[in-house]
């Protein structure tokens, strides 16, 4: 009879324990060891990899920033050159209206759809809906940036900050309407079910009982969904285009070129000019300033909210 | 309605709110149709998109016929000449080996901090990782250009090529001219961008692996990492995979640092350290300066089937990951 | 004898006869695993206080008691599981053969190999098929032969009772078989790496009636290989399948009997008052 034991030999361990001791036993040992090695140095080399991106471009993006940074506007290479004023004031200002528009259209129909998938999960639209939306959701965004083209810049016959805002919403959509979604799922049934036992109609249910007790999830996903978009450049470069000036009015900003913080970050970056490269470096500080803000305030916010669930 | 509660008339009176059936009844109508008519919007989004890139892509793919677009291997505007086929091939090597070199170091993240981290470390690493999903592309993009460019042309790039140009001029033709710009760089960038999204999917499945999965590979005699082997990846595998093919996925739809760093080369055939193109940087790179219509509309159809690889990556994964997910069948 | 007891039994416990002679086998029997003084701390608390207790070979002990009395937290010190915990520390001594396994210096893998474990809920390794499962640990262990692999195998799971029934599926994924069909999986898989003591928790509680009727006869046959300490809660199944008994009590041990004097005449007035069901 085969005995398992046959390839091991007897070994007498350190407490004279008569160790019945596999053949292999230290090459297995071994190879744990070596396989720690590798897990500490794939962990380490990505952390330095994002360290080392994140510390170039404050350092390098530092010096660029100023009160004129915030305030001025871009004008032509010279005023870089000549050391003359000059800032990225109207790209912030740019960013804030194609982002904020973007918002403003792509939540109330995210959350919508949101609510529709969680809501009425026997609803006839409710596969289709999924469907698309979680392909959306893995598009490239310049696709996206495509389709706002085609639909908004080509009729108006110019870039616009509407086209980038329209984009940017096509952006966000997917996000969140599927946070929303997400969330909302989470609810307990017996939220639900105090609302419709007091006699509230169903919609009433949704809006004033299930909604507001997902409203910090709801507002995280949202979060994400800003956060998301706010970085994207592609989208924005055949829609909102960019600009070098300040528009003059609010309304310019909606029907004309507008400068978006990636896109302007992108044109710097390419540009030949050192000075505008500082510039650039400086851009990207501000964008990554609102990634980390976003995703702190999130991880906190979700935090806090299990906290109080205990 | 199901849900509906049918308030006696003595009820009524103590809840404030009106019940008037017409204000149930109409308000969960028009409550419905308003989230109908929301939802349809994003179905409709969907639709216009393959819509558009199909009308607009029209004018190229009649031109040249859809298969030989697809494949056609020159792509000159001036002579009005276009192919899809470099930037497909760029688009899939690229985004392969983006994937090859990522998914080990990646998933070693995922192990390291899902079952060898101490929990403050864990926290510290996830947090860290997610961060770098989210930096945005043209970020990386200008680190790219200034920081690693440079660095790669000294000490890989042109040591390589004046060592190919005294020792092995026969290798020239595929090592190429180098700029520092090219597939190479550009491959390097993606893994780094594509690296947390397996992480993250990877790791979030070793968490779910049952506690006595590994105490039934340790009671049997297994080391920490024999059990990791044994009982704990296998166990994950569907997260694992979801977390390559969206690492794979993104990585194919990445825009921005590749757009920067590639070198927007539309000839064929690629070298190592020349330039080249994917799908989304040569539209990226040509789409304003495109002003025949014909360049436009082939920029257009590029977009199409960068749209339909995409779709089927999603379709592929989906269905790889209810195949291998545990669970899915009675345990 | 309480006539109330005597209601719930499920099956008549062994008569006089049967268990004198039981107990006089086992007697005989040498004495391959010891405990003394064993203690195990989880952070300030004690799981179990100062046990003692001495395991025969090719015999089994049934550990009863109450929940939360301390019977899995010793079971589970008996083959180092708590290493893999943090927090939890493991005092006094515990010898197979003789040879303190908590010694320093002494290798928990190969104690683990010698000293099997089955839990509570059937593990089988669900990505692997039965026949893979059956072969998991002596893999580990380096052997790839497939002959040997292939006769380990067998006899492993003709041993586990589950041979006819698998044969013809060895390689179907081992996650489509029943919980009871699962279970003895995990035992022959403790069997293939030739356990010498096997160690099980609990492990009818999460199986059908007819199930554990099958793991209990099983149990009989396996004591011909292997020294078997079972933790149970279940006072019936202890009368049925073990020649010795241990009583657990908030991490005492209140007495150790033979099984058949433990539910006939314990010395304890707690033995008494929880085998009589007075509470637990």
């Amino acid at each position: 009879m085969a005995s398992a034991t046959a390839d091991v030999e007897r070994r007498r361990g350190p407490s004279g324990y008569a160790e019945v001791t596999p053949r292999n036993l230290a090459r297995r040992y071994a190879r744990d060891r070596v396989v720690l090695f590798f897990l500490v140095l794939a962990t380490a080399s990505v952390l330095l990899a994002l360290l080392t991106i994140v510390g170039y471009v404050f350092v390098n993006g530092v010096s660029a920033l100023s009160l004129d940074f915030f305030t001025q506007d871009l004008g032509s290479p010279s005023r870089a050159i000549q050391g003359r004023p000059t800032g990225l004031g109207h790209t912030i200002v740019g960013t804030l209206v194609v982002d904020g528009l973007g918002l403003l259209l792509a939540v109330p129909v995210g959350v919508a759809a949101g609510i529709l998938l969680s809501e009425y999960p026997d609803h006839p639209l409710n596969p289709p809906l999924r469907i698309l939306n979680d392909t959306l959701n893995g598009m490239p965004a310049i696709l996206k940036g495509l389709l706002a083209w085609a639909i908004i810049v080509k009729p108006m016959g110019t870039f616009s900050g509407l086209s980038g805002g329209v984009a940017l919403a096509f952006v966000m959509l997917p996000i969140v309407a599927r946070a929303t979604e997400g969330v909302l799922r989470i609810i307990p049934w017996s939220i639900r079910e105090a609302g419709l036992a007091l006699g509230l109609p169903r919609w009433r249910v949704v809006l004033n009982t299930v909604l507001p007790a997902a409203r910090v999830g709801v507002v995280t996903g949202v979060l994400i969904a800003f956060a998301r978009a706010a970085g994207e450049a592609a989208p924005l470069l055949f829609t909102s285009f960019g600009n070098n000036f300040y528009s003059s009015g609010l309304l310019r900003y909606l029907t004309g070129p507008v400068d978006t913080l990636p896109a302007r970050l992108y044109s710097l970056a390419i540009s030949p000019y050192k000075e505008w490269h500082a510039m650039g470096w400086a851009a990207g500080i501000v964008l990554l300033f609102i990634v980390i803000f976003s995703y702190v305030f999130t991880r906190l916010v979700t935090r806090q909210r299990h906290a109080t669930d205990l | 309605m199901p849900g509906d509660v049918q308030s006696n008339p003595d009820l009524s009176s103590v809840i404030r709110q009106p019940t008037h059936p017409v204000y149930r009844r109409q308000g969960d109508a028009v409550f419905l149709s308003l989230l109908v008519l929301l939802g349809l919007s994003i179905i409709a989004l969907a639709v216009a998109l393959v819509w558009v890139l199909v009308a607009d892509g029209r004018q190229a793919l009649e031109r040249f016929g859809f298969l030989d677009f697809l494949t056609g291997t020159t792509w000159d505007p001036v002579r009005g000449i276009h192919g899809a086929w470099p930037f497909i091939l760029g688009t899939l090597i690229t985004s392969v080996a983006a994937l090859a070199l990522s998914f080990l170091p990646a998933l070693g993240v995922a192990i390291f901090s899902a079952e060898y981290a101490p929990r403050w470390l864990a926290g510290i690493i996830d947090t860290v990782v997610d961060l770098m999903a989210a930096i945005p592309s043209v970020v990386v993009g200008i680190w790219g250009i200034f920081v690693l460019v440079p660095w790669m042309q000294n000490h890989l790039y042109l040591p390589v090529f004046l060592w190919a140009n005294t020792h092995a001029p026969e290798l020239l033709p595929i090592v190429g001219a180098p700029s520092g710009y090219n597939i190479v760089t550009a491959t390097l960038i993606l893994a780094l961008m594509i690296i947390p999204y397996t992480t993250a999917l990877s790791r979030d499945a070793i968490r779910l692996v049952p506690r006595s999965q590994r105490e039934a590979a340790r009671a049997l005699g297994a080391t920490r990492w024999e059990t990791m082997r044994m009982a704990v990846i296998p166990y994950a595998r569907g997260g694992i995979i979801a977390g390559a093919i969206l690492s794979f996925g993104r990585a194919i739809g990445e825009t921005m640092a590749v757009a920067m760093l590639i070198g927007n080369g539309n000839r064929l055939p690629f070298t190592f350290f020349g330039p080249a193109a994917t799908m989304p940087s040569v539209i990226v790179n040509e789409f304003r300066e495109a002003v025949e219509n014909l360049h436009l509309s082939s920029l257009m159809a590029v977009g199409l089937y960068l749209f339909f690889i995409s779709l089927a990556v999603n379709l592929v994964a989906a269905w790889l990951q209810r195949k291998f997910v545990v669970g899915g069948r009675a345990l | 004898m309480d006539p109330a007891a005597d209601a719930r039994h499920v099956t008549p416990p062994p008569t006089a006869d049967q268990g004198a002679e039981r107990a006089a086998q086992a007697a005989e029997a040498p004495v391959r695993l010891v405990t003394e003084g064993l203690t195990v701390h989880y952070g300030s608390n004690v799981g179990v206080r100062d046990v003692s207790l001495q395991f025969r070979d090719k015999t089994v002990t049934a550990l009863i008691g109450p929940s939360g009395c301390g019977k899995t937290t010793f079971l589970r010190a008996l083959n180092r599981m708590h290493d893999l915990t943090r927090g939890v520390k493991v005092s006094g001594k515990a010898t197979l053969d003789g040879h303190d396994i908590y010694a320093p210096g002494v290798d928990p893998v190969t104690v683990r190999r010698r000293i099997g474990m089955v839990f509570q809920k059937p593990t089988p390794f669900p990505t692997m098929s039965i026949y893979d499962n059956v072969v998991a640990g002596l893999k580990l262990v380096g052997i790839r032969n497939r002959a040997i692999l292939d006769e380990v195998a067998e006899r492993s799971l003709r041993q586990a009772a589950l041979w006819d029934e698998v044969k013809d599926r060895l390689k179907a994924p081992a996650a489509g078989i029943s919980g009871g069909q699962q279970q003895r999986l995990s035992i022959a898989r403790a069997l293939a790496v030739e356990a010498e003591v096997l160690l099980m928790d609990e492990p009818t509680s999460s199986l059908d009636p007819q199930s554990t009727l099958r793991i209990e006869e099983l149990i009989h046959e396996l004591k011909q290989y292997v020294t078997i300490i079972i933790v149970t809660h279940n006072m019936q199944q202890a009368a049925r399948v073990s020649d010795y008994t241990a009583f657990f009590y908030e991490g005492d041990v209140i007495e150790t009997a033979d099984t058949d004097t433990m539910f006939t005449n314990p010395k304890e007035r707690r033995t008494n008052e929880y085998i009589t069901g007075r509470f637990g």
